[in-house]
């Protein structure tokens, strides 16, 4: 059982001559910077706001800001780093308005090391994905990550699905690599939990697997 | 290695960041605790399900309109400042 491979695209110092130039006033370079991002800033804000109109207001309004802040952009972090930064930030006000009676912020309250233990344990369906369409599958994928906290889904998505690395996750959320390492395990260890009702092998015994 | 440690290392095995012994003990522990092990598995095939699941794809449609959009509104800050924001 190897390491999980992380997808990070687009090679760094392109995106610093891009930065540089748009912060000249090219807005060709910013657009490209658009293009380069849109479709992650689009999967980060849905996986925080779980509302599709939502996620393209958060895509508009992080660029946006973006670009009227670019001459504050200090060059020291990755372009994207602080994009990223400022779409969950946009993300996670979008959620603050809509649920005023629920706190909702990175630093949830972290319980006790125990609950984390797995509960359950049984083995899933080899390729349990599988048994599923793939409009089912969306669905399910969809409703589990839904029922975690803000904080350890966005933590899995920058980490897990956009494969930013945990330093990078820690700087684009400002919170500690320690704490970043510790929500993953929980968001982690939950998602597991949860899609382990739809993937854990049958015991019918019907010799089909 | 007592399950409550391989748990705590699980992440950074994951991840591929683990220092080569505790790596070594780590997988001897999967090697006879069949809980851990399938913790580790389904852990490990959960992130990739989510990895790979194209959930909250951009459709090129709409991800043209939202561009065009987001251009519009830059040329106008640029034009007008601030206040249009």
């Amino acid at each position: 059982m190897g390491a999980i491979q992380n997808k990070l695209e687009g090679p760094v110092t392109d995106e610093l001559t891009l930065v540089q130039a748009a912060k000249k006033g090219d807005d060709s370079a910013f657009e490209e910077l658009v293009r380069r991002y849109d479709r992650n800033v689009f999967r980060i804000a849905q996986h925080i706001t779980q509302n599709r109109e939502d996620a393209e207001d958060v895509v508009q309004e992080a660029f946006l800001k973006a670009y009227s802040n670019l001459a504050k952009f200090q060059e020291q972090s990755k372009f994207y780093t602080w994009l990223v930064r400022i779409a969950v930030n946009e993300a996670l006000m979008k959620l603050r308005r809509k649920k005023p009676e629920r706190t909702v912020s990175l630093d949830e309250d972290i319980k006790t090391e125990d609950d984390s233990l797995p509960r359950e344990i049984a083995d899933w369906s080899p390729n349990p994905e599988q048994q599923y369409t793939q409009a089912e599958l969306r669905e399910i994928l969809s409703k589990t990550i839904q029922g975690l906290p803000p904080g350890f889904r966005t933590v899995f998505v920058l980490r897990d699905v956009e494969g930013l690395s945990t330093e990078e996750t820690a700087a684009a959320l400002e919170l500690s690599v320690p704490a970043v390492k510790s929500r993953l395990l929980r968001a982690r260890l939950q998602l597991r939990e949860r899609l382990g009702r739809f993937f854990q092998k049958r015991e019918s015994g019907d010799g089909n697997q | 290695m007592k399950c409550s440690e391989f748990l705590h290392e699980l992440t950074n095995y994951l991840d591929g960041v683990l220092d080569e012994p505790t790596k070594a003990e780590l997988e001897n522990h999967l090697s006879w605790c069949h809980n851990c092990y399938v913790v580790c598995d389904t852990t490990k095939k959960t992130i990739e399900i989510y990895r790979d699941s194209q959930l909250y794809e951009l459709p090129d449609d709409l991800r043209t309109r939202l561009r065009s959009a987001i251009m519009t509104k830059c040329q106008q800050y640029k034009k007008r400042g601030p206040e249009t924001v």
